[in-house]
């Protein structure tokens, strides 16, 4: 009894800031106030025609779009060579393949400022791709890696000895039984990606940067609920993409268990 | 087959020449006023221990020790709500709501908390917003999707026969958590505790936006130093202290893990 106050006061706190917001994105005034005094839709049109918002969504599609599209490949490359490479040293290997995941956001950023300066690329998005890439593809490989590990050899034997060809076995046998790890995969980039601020802020300036550092940048300097609008739509479509995970790929499985 | 690795390491190699960009500079003699740089030096690293960043350095280690204790406490029950409910449904229910504050970004989670802490929705008796106090909030909060992953996932690898035994035994609820379920959830404890310090070290989004400039952490300092005063070579020098912390605190995770499979 006394567990399950604990644990419903708890949920309660994890999930009070996502309420708040919410509800103070239909704020009719430039005042914040819970719980709001009205109902108004008007922080929403200012996001949709706030021009760096909209600068900054061309952006973030550009930068996830294409670091997505590279590490997709590359992560599911790995996973295969991690689990069918015979490799010396595995271990070794995937610790360097998911160290990007244990550097801090600050020292990456800087990392990647500095070297940025140093081959002329400060104006350019290319920084914020190769960026990313590197900060998703722990996820890609973790997911993949976990879909090739439960993938039985027997099947892509058996298509083999039916006279396919190497690249159709691939096609046809072991990418199908890959899904899974690779719609994983896809979605933890993109969320990943979609978010990523830190690294970001250090190399990204007012024409490059992506919407969590045009929205760092609004919340530092105004007070209004434009950004409680914006996150409203950044976390409906992230409580969507979790909802249906958990539906499609039993997240419980994914996550609880080795 | 281990040509297949070679894009990825195209793409690591990228990002260890950024590190090692960054080692660099923090061993150059920084000239003020330019992005010139002069010798090599020490001196970046002297400058960490300056009197004026002291007090950053000693608030992220309180910080962090009080993030980690609070967020363990936090998290247990619900990580022990979720390893244990015989109900689909609820387990679903509480890993969506757990995990969804995981996936939305820091920016939205932070400016939520700087909402509820300013007096938006109720008026706290102590100032919350741009205190410490508040940051703290902030930070358990941005922990506790961690912890309750880690935790859940010890204590699903505990079988629950034990715990019967120690009640058939006649203990009571409180001393068979105490005897039974507490210790056989240690492993999961002490990595999901070291991980949370690790992390919390070199937290950004959460002090900047909660501590409105009023209360530094140490990336905070890397930020105002790289980005305001293009101190390019001290902001390095404090980078790769936060460096240096976290993959310390991790590697011993790593150690923790490997001498208890072996």
């Amino acid at each position: 009894m006394i567990l399950r106050a604990a644990v419903a006061a708890l949920v309660a706190f994890m999930t009070l800031p996502t309420v708040v917001v919410i509800a103070v994105s239909f704020n009719p005034t430039a005042i914040l106030s819970f719980p709001p005094a009205g109902f108004s839709l008007r922080w929403y049109e200012n996001v949709l025609t706030y021009p760096q918002f909209q600068r900054a969504a061309v952006n973030s599609l550009v930068v996830t779009g294409g670091a997505v599209a590279l590490a997709l490949p590359v992560g599911t490359l790995a996973a295969l060579a991690l689990e069918r490479g015979r490799l010396r040293g595995r271990n070794v290997w995937a610790a360097v393949l998911l160290s990007p995941l244990v550097v801090p956001g600050v020292a990456a950023g800087l990392g990647f400022l500095i070297l940025a300066a140093a081959l002329g690329l400060l104006r350019s998005r290319s920084v914020l791709v190769a960026a990313h890439v590197a900060l998703v593809l722990p996820f890609v490989v973790r997911s993949v890696w976990v879909s090739v590990r439960n993938l039985d050899p027997a099947l892509e034997r058996a298509a083999a000895s039916l006279g396919a060809t190497p690249w159709r076995v691939f096609r046809r046998v072991t990418l199908p039984l890959l899904r899974p790890g690779l719609f994983a995969g896809l979605l933890f980039a993109i969320v990943v990606s979609l978010n990523e601020f830190v690294v970001s802020l250090f190399i990204s300036n007012r024409v490059t940067e992506i919407l969590p550092v045009a929205m760092f940048t609004y919340v530092v300097n105004y007070t209004d609920p434009t950004i409680a609008a914006l996150s409203s739509l950044f976390i409906v479509a992230t409580f969507l993409v979790v909802w249906l995970a958990d539906r499609y790929l039993n997240l419980g499985r994914v996550f609880l268990q080795h | 087959m281990r040509l297949l690795l070679a894009p990825a390491v195209v793409v690591l190699a990228v990002f260890a020449a950024a590190l090692a960009s960054l080692f660099r500079w923090s061993v150059l003699e920084f000239v003020p006023g330019s992005l010139q740089t002069g010798g090599l030096t020490l001196a970046n690293f002297r400058g960490v221990l300056a009197p004026q960043y002291l007090g950053a350095i000693r608030d992220t280690v309180v910080l962090s020790a009080l993030t980690t204790a609070l967020t363990l406490v936090c998290a247990y029950p619900v990580a022990y709500a979720l390893a244990r409910t015989p109900s689909r449904r609820l387990r679903s229910l509480l890993l969506v709501l757990t995990l969804a504050p995981f996936f939305t970004g820091a920016i939205v989670r932070t400016y939520a908390w700087v909402l509820v802490l300013g007096n938006t929705v109720v008026t706290w008796p102590v100032p919350m917003l741009f205190t410490e106090r508040g940051v703290l909030v902030g930070l358990v909060h941005f922990s506790m999707p961690t912890m309750i992953l880690i935790l859940a996932a010890a204590l699903s690898h505990i079988d629950p026969v034990y715990e019967r035994a120690a009640a058939s035994l006649g203990a009571s609820p409180a001393r068979v958590f105490r005897r039974v379920t507490l210790p056989l959830s240690m492993p999961g404890i002490v990595s999901g505790g070291l991980i949370v310090f690790a992390w919390t070290l070199s937290a950004f989004p959460t002090p900047e936006l909660l501590g409105g400039g009023k209360v530094k952490m140490i990336a905070n300092v890397v930020r105002d130093l790289g980005l305001d005063s293009f101190n390019w070579p001290g902001a390095a020098a404090f980078a790769m202290l936060a460096l240096a912390l976290t993959l310390a605190l991790l590697t011993a995770v790593g150690r923790l893990s490997a001498s208890r499979v072996s």
